[in-house]
Formats: structure tokens, sequence, C-alpha cells
């Protein structure tokens, strides 16, 4: 049995751990269809064009895997912010995690989407939100919503500004090798709410691991999100990051993404605007080494007038590492007055290296500004001589003209200790120690 | 100090060098002169250990250790300093983290600690001072929108704050009005001493009215074809190298 099928039989297992009736349900029911339909994207969608999953669902999973209860504190605490004293949902192979976790319900809900599915009082919240913004023909999403069950559910009401940010923590401990991971959360910040987050996948140790993540977030109204995505993971793992934003008008939505670690990872991350005066920033940075894969997959559709989207990907590919970007803009013919500015840029360190970089602009609107640029260099020779020649050995003149290229990803990180944090992974993953913040 | 035998050096498979002698000893100043394309810039890079210029014959000693095969940092942390004629820019990296790190890479490399903060803006201060330097400029990228003077000085700067005992200094006194030409001849002086050695590469007599050398070389097809005082630059000053040419013959 191929694994497409093992997913589809072990549905009918999969529901008899989960309410039937539930409005949610028929969203899970239709998904398992679509997903039934279309299975695994292959090399023949355009939007998989330079991404193949055929290595990985041709292999087997555990749906439910076992989990390990053992995990403490110690364990995982380097894989979050621990200076501050934050709310945390931490998952231990898709488990929740109350142990781990920090939770409130005092004046906004940071729990678990299992919670609020169960509980009357936020029924009427998740049908109105529950999986409006997932694209049907996107197979993965599909059957990540055919397998919903549990994830973050946070709801930020009014006017609400958590005071530090909220961690996703989602780890994989491996207790059964091969395993397949869903997680799905659902983010809503009512209007002039104000919040950052930070979401995390990490294997606790090397035996396989797949996620295949759907987060929905829903910007209400002058509503401001910072979001941050640490990809760190080992080489055993692979992640599908499946994000959609919905932006009503003032809304303000900035996603980071920083790829340094995991097998192979897909980020396909899309913005809908459903009003005006819009402002969406898209953020990544990609540092990869041996086979590593990177997939981002960007969407902004500008639907509404006087919108801005921003987007800066930067990428510096050593080994036989491939990054991939395609970044779709789409401009519809009520969007005036949009402002979309997309930029790319890539640093090959060795020829084996590859870089497939693809802008992708639909304008339908007559009077906008979008601009987009892409590159692929080398890093500058003539530079890493002028340092090597002040006594900068080579690996640390590669580090800082890295740094100096990625600056401007790293400059927007308005949480000073993630920043921080941030840099140093940089650090660890040139292989250097240069003692000063840039 | 610096030792060089008989150097011959390729980049590109173009032969710059052709067989170069030059001995600089410990508290002397040498001028090195020569009409474009005659191989100065090249023989700065080739002591310095860029890795596009390939040694094809000959050696290279400092401080009596053949230093053919040793990298560019190495050799930095060795001593050896070049004054470049176009300074890189660097984006996002300011003067003072990058000049931070030189000093504590090479201090690592020789084993030591790093220097402390204090002890760091102390020296910063004093030599940014004797250059004339803002210290707004410090905390500005690298070279990245400096004027010609401000790189240069930023140059001799890095010279002061790095204390080499061989600096080079590759046509430093080009794109400077007089003024700045006589804060960094000054820096060179200052830095100048007894246990150090300075090359000057230069075009034109002007520095070396300022920067006064012990001795003055002449490059001309990648050879130094004549070693005098400083009466050689003030007569190629006045005469030109064709002289030199027709003597070479």
């Amino acid at each position: 049995m191929d694994f497409k099928e093992k997913l589809l039989d072990s549905h009918l297992a999969f529901e008899q751990d989960v309410d039937l009736l539930h409005p949610i349900h028929k969203y899970r029911k239709e998904a398992l269809k679509r997903f039934e339909e279309g299975g695994f994207p292959s090399k023949r969608d355009e939007l998989w064009k330079y991404t193949s999953l055929a290595s990985i669902t041709q292999k087997d999973y555990h749906l439910s895997p076992t989990t390990d209860s053992n995990i403490e504190l110690k364990d995982i605490k380097k894989y979050s912010l621990n200076d501050i004293d934050s709310f945390k949902l931490v998952f231990i192979d898709g488990v929740f995690s109350p142990f781990l976790s920090k939770t409130t319900h005092d004046g906004m809900d940071i729990c678990v989407l299992s919670a609020a599915i169960s509980k009357s009082k936020y029924k009427k919240t998740i049908k109105k939100y529950f999986s409006k913004i997932v694209p049907e023909d996107d197979n993965l999403s599909s059957l990540n919503t055919s397998y919903t069950k549990e994830g973050a559910y946070i709801f930020i009401p009014k006017g609400i500004e958590p005071e530090d940010p909220i961690q996703i923590l989602h780890f994989a401990t491996g207790n059964q090798n091969s395993i397949w991971l869903q997680p799905r959360n659902l983010i809503i910040t009512e209007s002039n709410s104000n919040v950052q987050i930070i979401e995390r996948h990490q294997s606790l140790n090397d035996h396989k691991v797949v996620t295949n993540s759907v987060t929905e977030i829903y910007a209400e109204n002058n509503s401001f999100i910072d979001y941050y995505k640490i990809q760190n993971d080992l080489l055993s793992s692979t992640l599908i990051d499946n994000t959609f934003i919905s932006q009503e008008k003032d809304s303000n939505v900035s996603v980071h993404t920083f790829s340094f670690g995991g097998n192979l990872t897909r980020n396909n991350l899309r913005f809908y605007h459903k009003g005006s005066n819009i402002s969406s920033t898209l953020k990544g940075l990609t540092i990869l080494e041996s086979k590593q894969h990177v997939d981002h997959n960007t969407l902004v559709n500008h639907a509404k007038p006087n919108c801005e989207s921003h987007q800066d990907y930067k990428g510096i590919f050593s080994d036989s590492s491939i990054g991939v970007f395609n970044g779709r803009i789409i401009v519809e013919k009520e969007a005036q007055k949009t402002n979309a500015f997309q930029q790319n840029n890539n640093i090959l360190i060795t020829d084996k290296s590859k870089v497939n970089t693809k802008p992708q602009l639909e304008i339908f609107a007559d009077d906008v500004k979008c601009s987009h640029g892409c590159t692929v260099g080398q890093l500058d020779k003539q530079a890493l001589f002028y340092l090597n020649s002040r006594g900068i050995p080579e690996k640390e003149a590669r580090a800082l003209l890295t740094y100096g290229f990625a600056n401007n990803v790293l400059e927007s990180v308005k949480i000073p200790n993630l920043n921080k944090k941030i840099k140093k992974l940089i650090a660890s993953k040139l292989g250097v120690n240069l003692g000063f913040d840039l | 100090m610096l030792e060089i035998n008989n150097l011959h050096c390729k980049i590109e498979g173009r032969s710059i060098l052709k067989g170069v002698n030059l001995k600089v000893n410990k508290g002397e100043i040498h001028a090195i002169m020569g009409p474009n394309g005659s191989g100065k810039s090249t023989l700065a890079n080739v002591i310095s250990g860029h890795e596009d210029y390939e040694v094809t014959k000959g050696n290279l000693y400092f401080k009596s250790n053949e230093i053919n095969e040793l990298s560019a940092s190495e050799r930095a942390h060795e001593g050896i300093f070049m004054s470049f004629q176009y300074p890189v820019e660097i984006p996002e990296l300011t003067v003072t983290n990058f000049i931070k790190t030189a000093i504590n890479e090479t201090r690592k490399a020789k084993g030591l600690d790093e220097m402390s903060s204090r002890e760091m803006l102390k020296k910063i201060r004093e030599k940014s001072s004797l250059l004339d330097i803002d210290s707004k400029f410090l905390s500005r990228s690298l070279n990245e929108g400096f004027s010609g003077g401000e790189k240069k000085r930023n140059e001799i700067f890095q010279m002061a704050m790095l204390e080499p005992e061989l600096a080079v200094l590759d046509e430093t006194d080009s794109g400077l009005d007089i003024d700045a030409l006589k804060i960094v001849a000054n820096g060179v002086i200052k830095y100048s001493n007894d246990d150090n050695a300075v090359v000057v590469i230069t075009h034109y007599q002007r520095l070396l009215d300022y920067i006064v050398p012990d001795f003055v070389h002449v490059i001309l097809d990648g050879k130094v074809i004549k070693s005098g005082d400083k009466s050689l630059a003030k007569k190629i000053e006045d005469q030109g190298y064709d002289w030199l040419k027709k003597e070479k013959k």
C-alpha cells in the first residue's frame, strides 16, 4: 500500500477520535476528497517545478506516533526564548504538552485548537474562520485539513497587545522512526490588537519526520502581527509549511522566515488582502549547506486599493544545496495605487549549489507601482581579500560579508532577544564566533 | 625584515614580475616608483598574499621566514599590512566592528585574549584623532560612500590600529588634496619607528616630500632596475622614466 492510500484508509480510524457532528468535520471530509482526487503534488505542477516530494511521499510514515512523555524542559529549553516569561504552546509529536506550555484564557485565548473545537463557546469563531482562506487547489493543505485535530489557537481580542511574544513550538521525539505530523494553527487578531509570534518545528533526534503544517492567520482592521518562523531543524526532517494570511483594512502583517536547517523545506506563504491601506511584509533569510533544499513559494494577492507589500528574500548556498524562490504578485483590477516590491538576492558559495528564482507578476490595475529584482552572484573576492589582508581569516571574512548581505532581513526583527538568537544561529551555521553584534 | 629574491609572478597567465629583488630592514622607509603597468601594485599584492597572483619563481622572506605559502590573513598576523589603492566598500560592517574583528582575530592567532572594549575604545579614540577622523565616521559602513580622502585616511587609521611591522602603502597619495595628503603623511610618520618598516608605492615625488624615504627603487617591466636615495625620486620627477628605459637598453 502506498502512503497516499494509507492516508485515505487511516482516516476512518482518525474519525473515531474526533467529533463527527462538529461543523468543521465537513471541511475534513471535503478536503479528504480533494486530496484523494489530487494526490501529492508532482513536478508537473507549475508551483512544484523545482521541488520534488517523490522521495518523501514514496516512503511510509506513522500517522499517530506514540509520544514520549519524558520530555523535560531542559530538553527543549534551547529552542525557545526562555529569558522572557511568555505564553508558550508546546507540542510533542503533535500532542499538546500542558506541562511544558503556558496558556491563557484571561483577556485573550492562547490555547490549543482541539479545545477551541470541542468547547461550545468557541463554536461561532471556529465556524467563522476555520479553513476560510485555505485554497482548495492546494492538495497538501487539503490533506492537513482532512486530519485537523491539534495545533495552536490564538485569539487576540480588540485592542489587546500582549507584552511578550507568543511561542508555538512543535517537537518531534522520533520515538518511532518515520513520523508524519500535521499541526493546524488558527490565529485571529481582532481590530487594533498587536501581537508577536514565534513558530518553530524541531526534531529532538535524527529519526525521520515530515511535518505538513497549516497556519491560518486572520488580521482584522488595524491589527498588527509580527510573525517569525525559525527553521533550523535536523537534516532528518522535512517541513512543508503552509501559511495563509487574510488581512482586513489598515492591518499590518510581517512574516520573517529564517531557514537554516532541515533536509527539505517548502514554505507556501500567501497573503490575501480584504481591505485598503494594508501593509504586508515577507522577509526571508536562507543559509544552506550539504544537500539541503529550501523552496519559498510566496503569493501576495492585492485585491483592494492603496495597499503595499514588501518582499525581501536572501539566500546563501554552500555545498550542493538548492534554493528556490517563486514570488507571485497579483494586482487585481480594483487594487489601484498598489505599491508592491519584491527582491530576491542569492549568493552561491560553490559551483555545485543552485538557485531557481522566478518572479511572477500579474497586474490588472493600471495605476500601480510594482518592482521586482533578483540576483545570483558570489561573495566579492576583492572584499574577501581586503578582510583577509587585515588578519580576518577566510571563514570569518565570509561570515562578515554574509552578515552584511543578510542585514536588512535581520534589522527588522523587532524582538531583541530573538535577533540575538538568530545571529548566534547564523554564526554557528557559518562556523564562526565573532563576539560582537553587527 | 622583508627580503624578496628573484620574484616572478603571473596573473591570469600573464607574467608581471620578472625577477624582483628587494631588501627592507627594520627602521627603513623605501619608496617604489615606476610608470603605469610596471608591476608596482602587483608587488604590493604579492607581498600581502593575494591568491590571484601566482608566484612562479623566487621567494619572499619576512623576519627570516619564507612566507610564500602563507595566506593573506596569516601574513597579516605575522605583521604585514597593505594600504589599498582602492579600498573595498563593505556594506553593513561598521569601521569600528571591522577594526575590532581585525585586531581580535590577529590576537587570537597569536594566542592572546581579546582586547577589552575599554582598551579598544581608548585606542580607537587616540588613533582616529591623530588622523582627524570624526567619531561619526567610525559607525559608518566600511568605506561605503566615503570620499577618496576618507578612504585613504581610513586605511592609515587601520594601519595605526593594527601596528604592523611592515606597511606597504599602495598609492596612498592618489586622489588626495594637499591637506588630506599632509594628514595621511603625518599618520605614516607617527607610525614609523626603528622597529618597523614602510614601503611607499607612488607615482609622485609629492608624497615623498613628507614621508622621506631612505631608499628609492624604480620598477620597470617587472624588475627593479635602479635603486638609490631620495635624489632618485627627484630626478624622476624632473626627467620622467625615459632616461632609465634608455639606460636599461
